[in-house]
């Protein structure tokens, strides 16, 4: 679906604003859900599940507070982004949900329910979505905060490595505890951090991409030029090695060598870029031996079970790895249904990290083929947005988001289905964990906002008293 | 910049198709797999999700499934007279896997067989709550009975056959076990299965299939069997060549008779009194080779003796001496013999020659009572022709009438039968094994034939273990047990 603009002179007609396409396809969003939430406790318990009611005017009303924010607030946004993130977000509770059912997470001395917990940060990222919408009025106002942006950027994400502040939970130094709360801040670094490259490389852009020298068919770039993708390389190898967190640092990097190809259209950047990665995989693999048992995990978990020694960190690395397979194994092509599989043998991090999981086992390879290409979709229309863009900041910070979004969901999926080693990341608006959602809700809000940009019609010229001298027939 | 866009959303395309075609062949291609390996708890989970189909005797339930709480597994094992029927039904345990019956038909008992596939996806339709099928045994409650309590606290076993059709009529061992102490899978259970597999006298053993003893004296039907088939003895009452002493071919060494009257004997006289050097003395002449081969076709040296738990391989050695064969003509040296075989030896005389397939799985149920499949007796073999088979019984009635056997005699019904005290341990140090074998005839042929080893007699004076003694007693009390139920 292209814009519609009449690009002549004569003025601008009316593009459709699909407002009424995305009230109907939020309908969807939100009965697909409490179906789906009907279907497990009928599963569970044989019965209607007494919240069902609750939980679908909840999500009704979620859905439809920020449908008529963005109907007030950007009327031409794309119509498809609002509803997949509410399915998405709606089926995450559901499963959620599910999973705190469960006789055996819940003899688990480390777990807690987590569905309400979801639903209240689900409802704080709807806010924060009608935050977005309402405050920001036009995007580019955010290229004026470049290199604060940065300066937060790297706050946020060395915050978890002050001592006190933050928390180390099973291995991975990635959140901060502020009161009662845990938050973790790479979540919301990813999209601050997005408006520093855009802004930067907007700007340096020509530097980067002209004044190079052609070494073997490949660009390189001056050595001044260098620094800040050498900066933020050094950077993702210090949050590998110190905070142990393998996913935020591919996904910064990637980010970024996206957004530079972009910026530049050289492709001698995505070829350094592979390398560079490589080569910091291979040195800190060397020493890191959470990485090595992941390595290891994703290589044979099955094999790895049995040579790994009893008690080390690589036998726990193998043992989820196996049991996350043997989940999807038994998921089969249709699932066991929802609320009827054994997706919580994984037990620890079964509805967080592992959430994607139970969509193999209960839904199968149906619905986990369904959830890719929603996912897939959210992902298409943010560069769909990022090409309709007119400003170059708009689009370097649309791609930047798609892009960003993208890494994560095959970071994520890709770990559990084992195509990759394992990082510990959340699935996208699926995944229990408060800052997770509330970003992504963030980050849709800014995806409908440059959107809504992008698709604006032209301002109809102003009348011109000349012209209408012209029509004029005197007799 | 549009141009590198486009890439970046082919690229993330790939990225999502990797994806897709990565779950296909995780969730297609490697579903199988997954869903049965070892380390796969759901197997397990699966197989105490729902009431396990029952094994049934004379048409009640031996078995049972109580739920449990606390943990994965819904459902557990009970047995109903557990050590009694624990040779017949093994054990099923959350933790412990299963084996025998409750292993074997698995399928059947879980209601995960393919044969059940109509009736789970029946009851998937219908609501109802799946079950298993149920496995109909052959067995007969009061001869089982009877055996059980007729070895009471002696170490032994029991098997008893109906000739006619090989199915199996009691299966008993001796001390046994109850596999409902370790049906779940709580620490009690494992320190109760541990108890058991630490045990000096394995009650977890299954005496009758699984066990092989020296079968002493009672292996001399087998002699004369093959005696009387390959014409080294024509006329069972006139005279053998036996001298006395018999001297062990191939050595010095004279052969031991318990009893007198043994030069010359003929075969029906040194059975009756159960002569050593006779038989030693016969099996020689019949040559290790012949003998090997009447052994064989009652079963000997098979390894896949399927009832359907599978029976231990009776052995008679194929390659031994001279003098090893003589010893091992009279039950002794390299011959060992499962109770069940010595039943099967029994049975193929008693049913004039026919050696009947044992078995002890009747018929195999859907969980709606409907049958999926019926096993029909099936003929083994023709070990003996129907005359020799005819002068072995009446050898083998006049050892009851008036012979070492007169223990097993039941009034008013022709019981044939055969005492054995077998030697074992080295230079005959330890407890000698008391052997009965035996079988009743009514007008209509032979109903039964069992086998009966007292291995430890414990309590009982060295001299006073016999077969006639101790084991004929119980193999009485079995005969009468499906004599009784017959009328």
């Amino acid at each position: 679906m292209s814009v519609v603009t009449n690009t002549t002179t004569i003025g601008a007609i009316d593009a459709p604003s699909r407002r009424n396409t995305e009230l109907v396809l939020l309908a969807f969003a939100v009965a697909i859900p409490v179906f789906a939430y009907l279907n497990v406790g009928l599963a569970l318990d044989g019965e209607v599940p007494s919240g069902m009611l609750g939980y679908g005017l909840g999500l009704g009303l979620m859905a439809s507070v920020a449908h008529i924010v963005v109907r007030k607030f950007a009327r031409y946004a794309d119509p498809l982004l609002l509803p997949l993130a509410t399915l998405l977000n709606g089926l995450g509770l559901v499963l959620i949900w599910r999973l705190d059912q469960s006789p055996r997470l819940n003899a688990r001395a480390d777990f807690a329910p987590q569905a309400t917990n979801q639903l209240m940060y689900s409802a704080l990222g709807i806010a924060l979505f009608v935050g977005v919408l309402m405050i920001l009025k036009d995007h580019r106002v955010l290229q004026r905060f470049t290199y604060i942006s940065m300066a937060a950027a790297l706050v946020l994400l060395l915050l978890p490595l002050v001592p006190g502040l933050g928390a180390d939970v099973f291995g991975a130094k990635i959140w901060i505890r502020v009161g009662g709360f845990s938050i973790q801040p790479g979540e919301f670094a990813k999209i601050v951090i997005a408006v520093f490259f855009s802004g930067y490389l907007m700007v340096k852009r020509d530097a980067l991409a002209l004044a190079s020298r052609r070494f073997m068919g490949l660009y390189l770039p001056r050595g001044r030029d260098l620094g800040p993708i050498l900066t933020i390389w050094a950077m993702s190898l210090l949050i590998l090695v110190f905070e142990n967190d393998l996913g935020t640092s591919l996904l910064f990097f990637g980010m970024f060598v996206v957004m530079l190809y972009v910026a530049t259209e050289r492709t001698s950047w995505i070829v350094m870029g592979l390398l560079m990665s490589a080569g910091g995989a291979v040195v800190v693999a060397q020493f890191a031996s959470h990485v090595q048992s992941r390595v290891a995990a994703w290589l044979d978990p099955f094999g790895c079970l049995e040579t790994a020694p009893e008690g080390s960190n690589m036998i726990n690395a193998c043992d989820q790895m196996t049991q996350v397979l043997m989940s999807f194994g038994a998921g089969g092509t249709l699932g066991t249904g929802l609320g009827q599989g054994n997706s919580d043998l994984i037990s620890f991090a079964a509805n967080s990290d592992f959430i994607f999981a139970t969509v193999g086992e209960e839904l199968g390879l149906t619905g986990v083929m369904a959830f890719l290409l929603l996912y897939g979709l959210i992902i298409e229309r943010g560069i769909r947005t990022a090409l309709a863009a007119r400003d170059p900041f708009g689009k370097l910070f649309a791609v930047g988001l798609s892009g960003a979004f993208a890494l994560q969901v095959f970071v994520v999926a890709g770990g559990v289905m084992g195509l990759i080693p394992l990082t510990g990341m959340t699935m996208p608006f699926l995944a229990a964990g408060g800052s997770s959602v509330i970003a992504n809700w963030a980050l849709i809000g800014i995806l409908i906002r440059i959107s809504d940009t992008a698709r604006r019609p032209a301002p109809a010229p102003a009348p011109s008293p000349d012209a209408e001298m012209t029509q004029v027939v005197r007799p | 910049m549009n141009k590198p866009l486009r890439r970046i959303a082919l690229f993330c395309g790939i990225l999502v198709l990797a994806l897709l075609i990565r779950d296909n062949w995780l969730q297609y291609v490697r579903a199988d797999e997954l869903n049965t390996h070892k380390l796969n708890r759901r197997v397990q989970i699966e197989r105490y999700a729902y009431e396990r189909g029952n094994i049934i005797v004379d048409g009640k339930p031996i078995t049972g499934s109580v739920e449990t709480k606390g943990s994965d597994f819904k459902y557990k094992r009970t047995y109903t007279n557990g050590p009694m029927w624990a040779p017949v039904t093994g054990f099923a345990s959350q933790a412990f896997d299963a084996n025998q019956i409750e292993k074997l038909e698995d399928g059947i008992l879980t209601g995960n067989d393919d044969r059940l596939f109509f009736d789970s996806t029946m009851a998937m339709f219908t609501g109802e709550k799946k079950k298993g099928g149920d496995v109909v045994t052959t067995l007969d409650g009061k001869a089982q009975e009877a055996a059980f309590k007729g070895l009471g606290d002696k170490k032994g076993a029991v098997a008893a056959i109906d000739p006619q059709t090989g199915r199996i009529l009691a299966l008993a061992s001796t001390p046994s076990y109850d596999p409902s102490v370790f049906a779940g899978n709580s620490l009690e259970d494992s320190e109760n299965r541990q108890k058991l597999l630490t045990d000096k006298d394995k009650p977890m053993v299954n005496r009758a299939l699984r066990e092989t003893y020296p079968p002493g004296s009672t292996f001399k039907v087998v002699t004369a069997a093959a005696a009387l088939e390959n014409g080294v003895v024509e006329d069972i009452d006139a005279p053998t060549d036996t001298p006395e002493p018999y001297i062990i071919p191939l050595s010095r060494t004279p052969m031991k008779n318990s009893h007198g009257n043994c030069e010359k004997a003929s075969l029906n006289a040194a059975m009756e009194v159960s002569c050593n050097s006779v038989f030693a003395n016969l099996g020689d002449k019949v040559s290790r080779d012949k003998m090997v081969e009447t052994a064989q076709k009652f079963g000997f040296n098979n390894a896949e003796i399927d009832t359907p738990v599978r029976a231990s391989a009776s052995v008679y050695n194929k390659t031994m001496d001279r003098g090893g064969n003589a010893l091992s003509s009279i039950g002794q040296f390299d011959t060992a013999a499962t109770p069940l075989q010595m039943a099967m030896v029994t049975a193929a005389i008693a049913n004039d020659g026919k050696l009947m397939k044992p078995y002890m799985i009747d018929q195999l149920r859907a969980p709606d009572l409907d049958v999926i499949q019926t096993f029909e007796p099936e003929e083994m073999s023709r070990p003996v022709s129907q005359e020799n088979a005819q002068l072995l019984q009446q050898m083998m009635e006049n050892v009851v009438d008036q012979g070492t056997g007169t223990k097993a005699q039941i009034k008013g019904v022709t019981v044939g039968g055969k005492t054995g005290t077998a030697q074992h341990g080295v230079g005959n140090s330890k407890r000698p094994y008391a052997w009965f074998i035996s079988y009743a005839k009514t007008d209509n042929g032979s109903p039964v034939a069992v086998a009966v080893v007292v291995e430890d007699s414990s309590g009982i004076a060295r001299d006073d273990i016999s077969g006639g003694g101790l084991a004929a007693p119980i193999a009485r009390d079995v005969m009468k047990a499906v004599l009784d139920g017959k009328e």
